[in-house]
């Protein structure tokens, strides 16, 4: 059985959704439910953590989805932090998707203070899944001080412009010693699968299904996308092919 | 997760039926791939890509050049000593054999290092057997303290350590480590080594990741050709030079290709390796490795050293003598194993020259470990 582990949690799974921007928690639960998903990241700054009664909030059942609460909106290490400890207090797991976005504009993730943030809460026992920029050196910086994951960015969030750092993620790919979850940018199913046939584990998708005409049904298309990424990843693809070549000047020797 | 857990979920016999099981298409697949996996070094190495070996070199010869240039790193190992407790069945320095066991001074070292030095090497090997009470840490790391200002990059072969003892290799100025498992099968292995501390395979399995972990900037590893087949030994080097450079990624990693060579003890290979397919299997781990280093030793021949170099060779030794004092007085009786290219180091560096590749004899500077200065 193809499974995602993170953590030592298992997930069957391979298609995370966000919760924000959807037009009502109908639309968001219809989405959630056809997505197929396991794994569901909720702001923490749009939920009032403490009170189950939270309109968001009461709508999720956690017996079914891991609710993973995130830090979007901290503009630093220090604000990130405070928000994950608010979340374990009030009573949720202790795992956070750990997102410092100080740019208000294209809310790229900042590097040094997400890392900071990241020595903190792994210290303090949080499994933690960091949004980052697809930078490889920040990946392997941070899974080597024990982060869950790497979340390399797709292009800037919301913009549903699929594989932009396509280049920077095959290398994160290549060398990670943790999940890879392709975030933020991913626009169409087509860019999802994209994303695993090149061999990432996992992909978080928000904006595409919460503005598309059909929330639900294009959680559903995004679920096939995935699927079908990752059964040709297993597969093995056939890739384009390359000239052939005749002539043997490189080994004609061995027949000297 | 250490090499080991990840080495215990292959079965040795299991990963030689798979590798013989690839197709025409696996292999045409493998060619095609941007990133190889290693199920396309599998393929790569099985008798299905034999009828591809020109295309592999072609794909081989390519990526080195992309990656290296036109560059070919010179150095040779001195050796330290040869006594040894272990019982290796192939190697000369068996304890077994009745040879005339030698262990150098420091000024014998320092003698060796000049000839070195003269001729213009700048990176060296030291070499030694396992054999404490003759050689231990602090002996090797005062040899390489004396050695220091002659030599800008000293890497070290011999008896796996602890953590610490690397660590205290690095402060003392080592930057490179090399260590080959031998075999990759745990039977296979027990059989070969009969008796000495060389018996334990996880010992030395793990030692490279030890090395990592106390901060030596090259990690060599590699196979003894002509022990397994050479098929699933390639491909558990692939597997374990892809753990190493994921989990030390601040290291740079090479891989050696050491083929039995005819030693005191009379071991036959139990698995000779053609040039054939040792080309296939270089190229092979060329294309599953882009970035790692690729050494050639002097065991080969002159001929094959030649036609080798654009095939993906990023390192060579030149001149060398695997005999402790071997370049200051030869004692062919002392020797590790005979060496075939017997070209001096000029003439090496000049051969390499008229294939259009540059000799180089410096690639490192002391300065990057000098936490002094």
């Amino acid at each position: 059985m193809d499974e995602l582990i993170i953590a030592g949690r298992k997930f069957r799974s391979r298609l995370l959704v966000g919760t924000g921007k959807f037009a009502s928690n109908a639309a968001m639960l219809a989405a959630m439910e056809a997505s197929g998903c396991d794994i569901v990241t909720v702001a923490l700054r749009r939920v009032d953590i403490d009170n189950p009664g939270d309109d968001l909030l009461a709508h999720i059942d956690r017996q079914r989805y891991l609710l993973l609460p995130n830090t979007s909106g901290a503009r630093d290490a220090e604000e990130a932090v405070r928000l994950a400890r608010l979340a374990r207090a009030a009573g949720c797991e202790p795992w956070v998707k750990l997102e410092v976005t100080p740019d208000p504009y294209y809310l790229l993730p900042d590097p040094v203070e997400t890392f900071k943030a990241a020595q903190i809460l792994v210290k303090e026992g949080f499994t933690v899944l960091p949004y980052i920029n697809a930078d490889p050196v920040l990946a392997k910086r941070l899974q080597e001080i024990g982060t869950a994951t790497v979340m390399p960015l797709g292009a800037p969030i919301g913009t549903n412009r699929g594989l932009k750092t396509r280049e920077q993620i095959a290398i994160i790919i290549e060398q990670a010693i943790v999940p890879v979850i392709v975030d933020a940018g991913l626009g169409a199913p087509s860019h999802a699968a994209e994303a695993m046939e090149m061999g990432a584990d996992a992909v978080l998708v928000n904006t595409a299904l919460a503005v598309a005409g059909d929330p639900a049904r294009m959680a559903a298309a995004f679920r096939k996308g995935v699927e079908a990424g990752r059964e040709a990843y297993l597969a093995g693809l056939g890739e384009e092919r390359r000239q052939a070549e005749a002539s043997s000047p490189l080994t004609g020797f061995l027949r000297d | 997760m250490n090499f080991l857990d990840q080495l215990t979920t292959y079965d040795y016999t299991d990963v030689l039926a798979r590798i013989e099981a690839k197709s025409a298409t696996d292999v045409e697949r493998a060619l095609a791939a941007e990133r190889r996996r290693p199920e396309d070094l599998m393929a790569l190495l099985s008798p299905a890509a034999e009828a591809y070996l020109e295309p592999m070199a072609q794909q081989a010869h390519r990526l080195t050049l992309q990656r290296f240039g036109r560059n070919i790193l010179l150095y040779a190992p001195i050796y330290l000593s040869n006594e040894c407790t272990n019982g290796c069945r192939y190697c000369g320095f068996n304890a077994g054999n009745r040879v005339p066991r030698r262990t150098l001074t420091l000024e014998e070292i320092e003698a060796e290092a000049q000839v070195l030095h003269r001729h213009g090497f700048r990176h060296v090997l030291l070499v030694t057997g396992e054999a404490p009470r003759a050689l231990d840490n602090d002996l090797l790391a005062a040899a390489v303290r004396r050695l220091r200002p002659l030599f800008s990059s000293i890497s070290i072969e011999v008896y796996p350590m602890e953590e610490d003892g690397y660590r205290q290799m690095v402060a003392a100025g080592v930057d490179g480590l090399t260590l080959y498992q031998e075999t990759y099968d745990r039977r296979l292995y027990a059989e070969m080594h009969p008796f000495g501390k060389k018996r334990d395979f996880d010992w030395r399995l793990l030692a490279p990741e030890r090395g990592g972990a106390a901060g030596l900037r090259r990690i060599g590893i590699g196979a003894l050709l002509g022990l397994g087949s050479f098929r699933a030994e390639a491909f558990f080097v692939g597997l374990h030079a892809l753990h190493l450079s994921r989990h030390f990624w601040r290291s740079h990693l090479s891989v050696s290709f050491p083929r039995i060579r005819p030693a005191e003890g009379g071991f036959a290979p139990l698995h000779p390796v053609s040039d054939p397919r040792f080309v296939q299997l270089i190229c092979a781990l060329r294309l599953l490795l882009p970035d790692a280093g690729l050494v050639l030793s002097t065991r080969e021949s002159a001929h094959l050293r030649n036609h080798l170099i654009p095939l993906g060779i990023t390192q060579m030794s030149a001149g060398s003598c695997t005999a402790p004092g071997g370049y200051t007085g030869g004692d062919d009786e002392t020797r590790q194993f005979a060496i075939d290219d017997d070209r001096t180091p000029a003439q090496v560096s000049e051969l390499i020259r008229s294939l259009g590749y540059e000799a180089v004899w410096k690639d490192w500077d002391r300065a990057f470990l000098d936490k002094t200065g």
